[in-house]
């Protein structure tokens, strides 16, 4: 399904050609969306934060290390090692960008890649982090009027510099959008917490962050089915029912052979079920894959409902109460404060997740199978020219997608809560989808998208708690709206696969 | 040579065997996705007009047989018997009394039917009832919950033969009942009038909210499908707020509802007191001959079908299609908040978090079943109504939950969805002769059988 056209649907290649700006020419015309939306953005925060700012101090607090002297060692050695690291990665990137920048500009291998950048921020957050540790900083407590006005500043520089470029016809480098989006997040933060109820409110920021890996982990596995199928060609709309099933599957099969292990096997098979009758009926059938989407949510709901309201209450010991998967420490790593805690201290299905974000993008961008997987995402009857089985390979693809879906399930039962209930996955498959949109159809920005989201979901239980100037529903709708906007074009540019659901006949 | 061989030998065999699914496909997906250029329509082509192309060179009895009426029919049998096998399955006293069964049949299937036998008591007919407003009650209680399945399942149903896949009905009808029950319970006025701009009311917010949806899809081509999905959450999210504020929450309650609708602004009884249907009802017929006229007998109805048809045509055509998109989706929005109103100002009488409960997931199926045509969905409507009703009769009398109802409505129209599975199932693949004569393995397939059937016929 196509999201972004200029002309409604107006076909899928020929709709969404015109929606890509030239890239070259003199007379590019810059697009004035990024200037716009920034200065909003600008204007509201210098409203919220610096005009309504509330006058008591916002604390942050930093978790405290639970063994003080391997703590402060792993502290340590993280910290030389992120330092050699981003001031390495740091020297690479600037020695590639003055080579680069000069008269003879050629995309040779002078090129800045991708990840350069990324990983450069990267390593200084964990330094900055690691120098948090190091200095057994416990918590950071912030003046809120002052900070809060910082950044409405920053902001509207930003946002200034903005406009300022595209009057200049250049568009502007993708660092603003990065650190207005930083900047942003930082001045909400602070203005949030401040407003809190108390005289000196704090929150635990390595709790909030903590909470929000947890909370992101089955949106994280639910938009890798979705990136698995969408890049292949088949939307799929049931990532909330092959959730639900693993959820139901774990619950019952981990308790009746007393084994967690069984379960998280059992949820991907239960995922990968839902999947064969999506695949069959859109693949064979050419049936509308959102329809079948669709009701195949219904039908799991209904179903996993009947059978909880029958079986399970009947004999909750024997049918429901599988046990949880332990959270597993991995020596050393998870007594790096503060992000230890947050990256290295999960359960089975957490790591899970990284493997699955890791090999699902190395598959897709990295080997044979990823780029005929794309080719026929894009372009079904050019793979099939070059010998590609397109069917065959939809089908494979959504029977994978469905058993890294069915895992994602698991989570809820035995990892979150370690029962069965109704409807219980909560319509956490929609906002899957809607990190997979967030993300642009690549694992890894649905990973990050994934991570906002249960970010998002997670300050809004917190803020409940310290109580805030800002009501919990628009927290919660947070996630929604944004997605809103991505499709819309007005957050970056998304683009789906060319030839998501459209199924293919040959002939 | 031969390792090399086998496996193509096995492929050909499989590609043959599998021919003679494709070319019945073939043709419908031709048609369906203008070769290959955009995603099936909702309602698969071939189906919309009634009869198959490629069958209509049976007997009568088999284009009966194989038509679209019986597919329908049968795939409601097919849900049927599947939820049964299911409360059958998890039923210990069906087990118990199976343990007898050959002494004693009837037990087990007393047991097996009783759930569907409280169904039908609680949906159309209480046989057992005291007196006759007792024995009618199941079929007014089946019109009361059809009323707002209808309205938002014709929405559904306007927006697909448009094209427009609209999952957002939920979101519309919040924002139908939100604008409505403000009307409702702020202003004061006479009946008639009160209770007519409430409607109004309800038709504006549910416009509002669908033509958002045609807005951002038409001027930024987002997908209709993600925005409807986004919205609903925006919508159920907004009302949770604005029910905890001093505007919508009832005075000195501390629970999110809204205080009661003016009695000027209810629909009226139309049987009294002890039935609890109202005139919504009448406006959801009312509402059914709107689409049907729209559609059949008015040029934005011919411009929306062309849209839906084939969008590059109507453009070529010069039908204005981002006019039509939103425009489409505003209808199909106010036809959802009009199921929003038939809830505030009919069944609920006041606004609370659980008004739209799931009628606008249900109204997807209703269309679906419906064809998305007005009275298909009609029609649908009342079955789903009946199923809602019934389902809660027979939760409360044999505790089977009612979540089956799900199971059966999901079952209906995936079998519905895709004509040619209930056809494998049942046998009744339209095919061409020779190919089956020939074709290898024809002799196993239970399509076989409708072949010399067919031939005696």
């Amino acid at each position: 399904m196509s999201t972004t056209t200029t002309q409604p649907g107006g076909g899928t290649s020929a709709g969404n050609a015109p929606a890509r700006p030239a890239k070259t020419g003199a007379t590019e015309l810059v697009s004035w969306k990024a200037g716009i939306g920034l200065s909003v953005l600008a204007i509201v925060g210098t409203v919220l934060f610096g005009f309504m700012s509330p006058s008591k101090s916002a604390g942050f607090g930093i978790a405290e290390a639970s063994n003080e002297g391997a703590s402060s060692v792993a502290a340590l050695v993280t910290f030389v090692l992120a330092l050699l690291l981003s001031v390495g990665l740091g020297y690479l990137w600037f020695t590639r960008r003055r080579s680069t920048s000069g008269p003879a500009r050629s995309s040779g291998p002078g090129t800045v890649p991708g990840w350069l950048p990324a990983s450069t921020v990267a390593a200084v957050v964990v330094l900055g982090l690691a120098a948090l540790g190091v200095a057994k900083v416990s918590k950071i407590t912030l003046p809120s009027a002052a900070t809060c006005w910082i950044a409405a500043v920053i902001l509207l520089g930003l946002a200034g510099y903005t406009v300022y470029l595209t009057q200049a016809k250049r568009t502007a480098p993708r660092w603003v959008a990065g650190t207005f989006a930083a900047v942003f997040l930082i001045g909400f933060m602070v203005w949030i917490v401040a407003g809190g109820n108390g005289a000196e409110p704090s929150i635990s920021l390595a709790g909030l962050i903590a909470g929000s890996v947890t909370l992101a982990v089955p949106l994280v596995f639910g938009s890798l089915s979705g990136v698995l199928c969408e890049r292949v060609g088949v939307v799929n709309i049931a990532i909330e029912g092959q959730l639900l099933l693993g959820a139901f599957s774990a619950a019952v099969v981990a308790t009746v052979t007393h084994n967690v292990y069984a379960g998280l096997v059992a949820a991907a098979v239960a995922g990968t079920l839902v999947s064969l009758v999506l695949a069959v009926v859109s693949i064979k059938y050419l049936v509308n894959q959102i329809i079948v989407g669709v009701v195949l949510n219904v039908l799991i709901s209904g179903l996993t409902s009947f059978l909880f309201s029958t079986l399970l209450t009947a004999d909750p010991d024997g049918l429901n109460k599988p046990g949880r998967l332990p959270p597993v420490d991995i020596p050393f790593l998870s007594d790096i404060p503060i992000i230890g805690p947050i990256l290295f201290h999960q359960s089975l299905v957490g790591y899970l997740m990284y493997i699955a974000v890791i090999v699902v993008y190395l598959g897709l961008f990295h080997t044979k199978w990823g780029l005929r997987v794309r080719a026929v995402g894009e372009h079904p009857q050019a793979a099939d020219t070059v010998g590609i089985n397109v069917n065959r390979t939809r089908f494979w693809n959504v029977l994978m997608g469905g058993a890294i879906a069915g895992i994602g399930g698991s989570f809820f039962t035995l990892v979150s809560v370690d029962a069965f209930s109704k409807d219980m996955s909560g319509g956490r498959g929609y906002i899957a989808l809607a990190a997979l949109i967030f993300g642009r159809w690549n694992p890894i920005g649905a990973f990050l998208a994934a991570l906002l989201f249960g970010f998002a979901d997670n300050l809004q239980s917190v803020i409940t708690i310290i109580g805030s100037p800002v009501p919990s529903q628009f927290m919660a709708m947070l996630p929604y709206a944004l997605t809103v906007f991505a499709v819309a074009g007005l957050v970056g540019r998304s683009r789906p696969p060319a030839a998501s659901g459209i199924p293919y006949v040959k002939g | 040579m031969s390792e090399s061989n086998t496996p193509r030998q096995v492929n050909e065999v499989e590609a043959e065997r599998s021919e003679t699914l494709a070319d019945e496909v073939v043709l419908d997906v031709a048609l369906d996705t203008a070769d290959g250029a955009m995603a099936p329509s909702v309602i698969p082509a071939a189906s919309q007009g009634g009869q198959i192309p490629h069958a209509a060179g049976g007997s009568v009895f088999r284009q009966i047989v194989t038509g679209n009426a019986m597919v329908s029919v049968l795939s409601v049998l097919l849900a049927i018997v599947l939820g049964g096998i299911l409360m059958a399955v998890t039923n210990p006293k069906v087990a118990e009394t199976a343990g007898y069964f050959f002494a004693q049949p009837g037990d087990m299937l007393t047991e097996v039917f009783r759930p569907y036998v409280a169904l039908v008591q609680g949906a159309i007919f209480n046989w057992t009832g005291a007196d006759a407003a007792a024995q009618l009650y199941p079929i007014t209680e089946t019109l009361t919950v059809s009323a707002p399945l209808i309205l938002a399942g014709l929405g559904v149903a306007l927006a697909f033969r448009a094209g427009l896949f609209n999952i957002g009905a939920q979101g519309q009808i919040i924002f139908g009942a939100l604008f409505g029950a403000y009307v409702g319970f702020t202003w004061h006025m006479p009946f008639p009038i009160h209770l007519l701009l409430v409607i109004v009311a309800g038709f504006i917010g549910g416009a509002v909210w669908g033509g958002i949806v045609g807005l951002l899809k038409a001027r930024t081509g987002a997908h209709e499908v993600i925005v409807t999905i986004m919205l609903n959450y925006i919508a159920n999210f907004l009302l949770l707020f604005l029910l905890t504020t001093p505007a919508f929450q009832r005075k000195g309650s501390t629970n999110p509802i809204s205080p009661f609708l003016d009695q000027s602004a209810l629909f009226p009884e139309l049987l009294g007191p002890q039935f609890r249907l109202h005139a919504g009802f009448l406006l959801a017929v009312l509402a059914t001959v709107f689409v049907w006229w729209l559609l059949k007998r008015s040029t934005l109805g011919f411009e929306f079908r062309a849209v839906g048809a084939n969008q590059s045509a109507a453009r070529t055509a010069g039908i204005n299609v981002p006019r039509a998109v939103i425009l489409v989706m505003a209808i199909a929005g106010a036809l959802a908040g009009l199921a929003g109103i038939a809830q505030v100002s009919g069944t609920e009488k006041y606004l609370s978090g659980g008004v739209a409960a799931s009628i606008g997931f249900d109204a997807i199926t209703v269309a679906l079943l419906g064809r998305s045509t007005p009275w298909g969905t009609f029609f649908a409507g009342l079955l789903f109504g009946a199923f809602r009703a019934g389902g809660v009769a027979m939760q409360a009398q044999t505790q089977t939950p009612i979540d089956i109802v799900l199971v059966i409505q999901s079952l209906i129209v995936l079998f519905i969805a895709a004509p040619p599975l209930v056809r494998a199932i049942f046998g009744l693949n339209p095919r061409k002769k020779k190919k089956a004569a020939g074709g290898p393995g024809s002799g196993t397939r239970p399509s076989g059988k409708i072949e010399s059937g067919a031939a005696t016929a």
